[in-house]
Parts: C-alpha cells; sequence; structure tokens
C-alpha cells in the first residue's frame, strides 16, 4: 500500500517537475545503460535532484537514489515519506560527532545492491558567482573503493532561475540535464588530482549548454 | 457534444487527404533519397510532416471541441510560448513573483475572459492592466539593476505569447450575421492561410530562393521563396472564401494582410533569437523547434486578422 501511494507520488513529482519545465536529459555521451553509476551533478536549487531524477529513463530511474542529508529529511513524517520511500534516498547525517554509520560506507552499500547514485559534490547549494564550488571529497573515496564504477559528470542549467533561493512557488523556466562521459579513477591518482579532474569536466560540460553572456 | 458542422467535416477530410499525400510523398522521397537517413532536407522535411499530423489532430480535436476545447488547446500554446520566452530573458530573484503573475494570474485570466467572451476587458488586460501591474511588482522587490529591460522583457513576452496568441480563439466570440455557428471556420481559415504560407515560402524558397532578403537576420529567406509563398497563400485564401463570411477577392486581400503580418513576425522573432544568441525558441516539437518557432507568423496575423474582421464583418 506504502509502495503503490510511493510509486504514485513519484509518477505526480515527475509530470509536476516536467509541465513547469519542460526538461530534457540531453547524454552527450550516449544512452546510458542500468548498471551502477554515481551522477554528479552542480548544486544550486533544492529541486536539483528532482530535476535530474525526472529526466533519467524511466528503468533507470527505479534504481537511481539520491544521497541527501537526513537532518533535512527526516524533520517531519512528510519529508520522511518522500525522503524514504519516493525517492529511497540514501541519506547521510552531515555532522561528522553525531554519526553513527559512515557516509561512505552507506553509499557503498546501495552501489552494491545495483543502486545508482546522485551526488552533489559541492556538498551545499552554491549561491555565490562562482561557477561551482570546492569539491568535498566523498566522491573521491567512492572512486577509490569502486574504481569500476563510472561516475557521470551532470550540469543543471536554469532551475535556479524556476526556484531561486527563498522562493517557495516555483515559475515555468525550461531547464536542460546534461550528462557527459563517465569519468574513472586512475592507478594511484591523488585525491587533489581526481577531484580536480572531476571538477573540470563538469566545468566543461556546463559551457557547453550556457548561453554566450548578452 | 454536437456533430461538427458540415463544413467542417468536409474541410477536415479535405486535410486528411493532403497530409496523406504529404506522408506518400515524404516517404517515398526517402526510399529513393535518403534511405538511411543521411540526406539532411529530406529528414527534416518528414520530421516536419509528422509534426504536422499531431499539430493537424490537436486542432481537429479542439476545434470539434468547441469554444471550451479551442480556448484551452490555445491556453496551453500561450503557456508554452511564455515559458520558452522567459527562458530566453535575463529574469533574476527580484523578477520572480512579477514572472510568477505572468504565468498564474495574468495568463489564466485572460483565456477565461476570451472563454465568456467579455471582450471590452480581454482587449485591454495585458496592454493596460498587467503592463502597469508587472512594474509595481517588480519595483516593490527593490531591484533596480537593469530594471526598464527586465520590465520590457516580461512585458513582451505576455505580449507576444498570451494577448496575441489568445487573439485565435477570440475570432469564437465575433457575432457576424448569417455566419452564426461557423465562427471556428475563421480559425481555421487564419492557420491554414499562415501555415500555408509559411509551408510554400519554404517549398518556393528551396526550389529558386536565390536572393536573400534580410540575411543578417534571417538567411534561409529569399525574395523568390516569399513571392511565391504570399501568391500561393492568396490562391489558397481565396480558395477558402467558401468557408468563411468574405468573398473571394475580400479573402484574398485578407490574406495578403495576414501574409504580410506573419512575414514580419518570422523575421522579428528570428531578431530576437539572435539577440538572445540561442537557434530556435526550444526543442518542442521536432524538425520545428519550440511552439514560438511554428507559432511566430501567427502570432502577429492573429490580431490584426481579428480587428480587420471585427470592424467590418461583426456586429459585437
Amino acid at each position: 500500500m506504502k509502495r503503490l501511494l510511493a510509486e504514485f507520488v513519484a509518477s505526480a513529482i515527475v509530470i509536476f517537475a516536467r509541465f513547469l519545465t519542460a526538461a530534457r536529459g540531453l547524454w552527450t555521451a550516449g544512452p546510458p545503460d542500468l548498471a551502477p553509476k554515481v551522477f554528479f551533478a552542480n548544486h544550486a536549487s533544492n529541486g536539483d535532484f528532482v530535476l535530474l531524477w525526472s529526466v533519467l529513463p524511466h528503468r533507470l530511474r527505479r534504481r537511481t537514489r539520491p544521497v541527501a542529508a537526513s537532518d533535512y529529511w527526516l524533520k517531519s513524517a512528510l519529508r520522511a515519506f518522500v525522503g524514504r520511500d519516493v525517492f529511497r534516498a540514501v541519506l547521510i547525517n552531515r555532522i561528522p560527532e553525531d554519526r553513527t554509520e559512515d557516509p561512505v560506507a552507506q553509499m557503498l552499500g546501495a552501489l552494491e545492491a545495483g543502486s545508482s547514485l546522485i551526488l552533489f559534490p559541492e556538498g551545499k547549494r552554491n549561491m555565490g558567482p562562482d561557477r561551482l564550488l570546492p569539491f568535498k571529497s566523498g566522491l573521491y573515496h567512492l572512486a577509490r573503493q569502486r574504481p569500476q564504477t563510472g561516475l557521470v559528470p551532470v550540469w543543471i542549467a536554469n532551475l535556479n532561475r524556476a526556484l531561486p533561493k527563498g522562493e517557495i512557488l516555483p515559475v515555468p523556466i525550461i531547464c536542460t540535464v546534461t550528462f557527459g562521459a563517465p569519468l574513472f579513477i586512475k592507478e594511484g591518482e591523488a585525491k587533489e588530482d581526481f577531484l580536480a579532474r572531476a571538477e573540470a569536466a563538469l566545468r566543461k560540460l556546463a559551457e557547453t549548454v550556457e548561453r554566450p553572456p548578452t | 457534444m454536437t456533430l461538427p458542422h458540415p463544413d467542417l467535416a468536409q474541410l477536415l477530410l479535405f486535410l486528411l487527404a493532403f497530409m496523406l499525400l504529404a506522408s506518400s510523398v515524404g516517404f517515398v522521397l526517402q526510399q529513393r533519397y535518403s534511405p538511411d537517413g543521411h540526406n539532411q532536407v529530406i529528414e527534416n522535411l518528414n520530421d516536419r510532416i509528422r509534426a504536422w499530423w499531431v499539430m493537424i489532430v490537436l486542432m481537429a480535436i479542439a476545434l470539434i471541441g468547441g469554444q471550451f476545447g479551442t480556448t484551452l488547446l490555445f491556453a496551453f500554446c500561450s503557456f508554452a510560448a511564455l515559458r520558452e520566452f522567459v527562458t530566453l530573458l535575463d529574469t533574476r530573484r527580484g523578477d520572480h513573483w512579477a514572472v510568477a503573475a505572468a504565468f498564474f494570474v495574468v495568463l489564466p485570466l485572460q483565456y477565461y475572459l476570451i472563454y465568456i467572451e467579455w471582450i471590452g476587458l480581454y482587449a485591454i488586460l495585458i496592454p493596460v492592466y498587467a503592463f502597469l501591474l508587472i512594474p509595481m511588482i517588480a519595483v516593490a522587490r527593490g531591484e533596480t539593476d537593469k530594471f526598464l529591460t527586465r520590465i520590457a522583457g516580461i512585458q513582451w513576452a505576455l505580449m507576444i505569447s498570451v494577448y496575441c496568441i489568445s487573439h485565435v480563439p477570440a475570432l469564437l466570440s465575433l457575432e457576424i450575421p448569417g455566419y452564426e455557428g461557423r465562427n471556428v471556420m475563421l480559425i481555421a481559415f487564419l492557420i491554414i492561410v499562415v501555415q500555408g504560407s509559411d509551408v510554400m515560402q519554404y517549398v518556393w524558397g528551396k526550389l529558386m530562393g536565390r536572393r536573400k532578403i534580410a540575411p543578417k537576420v534571417s538567411p534561409s529567406k529569399t525574395i523568390e521563396g516569399l513571392a511565391g509563398g504570399a501568391l500561393s497563400a492568396l490562391v489558397i485564401g481565396a480558395s477558402l472564401s467558401w468557408i468563411t463570411p468574405f468573398s473571394p477577392g475580400q479573402a484574398a486581400l485578407l490574406s495578403a494582410v495576414i501574409v504580410i503580418c506573419g512575414f514580419f513576425g518570422g523575421l522579428v522573432m528570428s531578431a530576437i533569437k539572435r539577440d538572445r544568441g540561442v537557434k530556435d525558441w526550444g526543442t518542442m516539437i521536432a524538425g520545428h523547434g519550440g511552439m514560438i518557432d511554428r507559432m511566430d507568423s501567427v502570432i502577429f496575423s492573429a490580431p490584426i486578422f481579428f480587428h480587420l474582421t471585427r470592424y467590418w464583418w461583426s456586429v459585437t
């Protein structure tokens, strides 16, 4: 019963997101297979993972789980239902002192079980003029533990205009979600080098969709 | 729901036959010249024909569905067009409520007024009330940087995407003596002349287009294409006079006005696209770009056609 309701809410959210944003997934490196992968994307709006999730092909969407903060998603029963049952988020604790589980271990567990992940390596929403904030190291640890898993850079364009920070009501603006070629960690690649490479891949993807400044 | 008017049924059957012919020609051309999808022109032509099927079926359902169906269909067209237009603006956080008002208040209200046929109000809702309301909402947020540009952009978006497009279903509220119950054919006339002119300009331009009219704005438009397309549209318009309250001569004259407005509409919308650095307004319809790409000629001709018809033929 709960499962059915979750499916229904999920479909409603996808339809709503498409209605507002007419969003399309642009697969620049060809259509995706179902193997577990980690989508890492820029983060400027609360709706980011919903949009990314809703442009995935149906089968892939059903096995893709966003990585999200437990302090936000467990605050009320409704949020917990949406976070846990609808999106089946991997909920991690942002505060190291309170942790009972290691976030990287949680994410690895999900990948091990055949799921794909949506991750925002900037760690929080980017409000500033910079295109990206410095990446947190979680992406590196995942790659180090599972070098066979492809890390797919994803650039989400325009959603921060449809739903700017601090606004409740989204307005219709066309958004695009661009998927790049998967990245793999190299033998013995240092943390800083790998994160710099991942960041560069995402920046490069952004340049392909941004309009020239006017 | 009542049966469609016999004239409408006849027109739709004619369109059906025409589309079957177009699809067959497209199929044969593809078999012969582009079996593996290499010929860009033929692939594009077939994309367009497929999109045409969808549009004609949607139009047919709406027209048969009467005033409610037609108004709803064009309300959705306006929504998609406004979404495309706003996407190309440089809106910022301070415009959020103004944009929300455009989408969630002005657009539904305009179409509601069209539906209840309150012509005195829907004719001025956007040029007067929304024109003043939008800057009032925006100024309350206090962001003054590029204020005039931002406000003008939103106002243009509303005029083009909502006001102009809404004058297509508004044709249903005209009262023309001796033409009762057939107003939906005015919409069919307008759309067929506009789109016929677009298609024939494309065909004539591909066949014998040489001299470019506006190379900087729209490199695909040629004098030969325009002349051939316009003349073809006049013939189409005159031959459709049986579905209108106009005589063949009047229908040809109105077609001329429609073609000229439509032509400049296409140019103006291209100029905006170039200014914003994009090739198409959107990607909604394969082969056609976005909603505004397909509607640009209708957008500019609908209000003019509405007012000319209203002034000379309607009693309201």
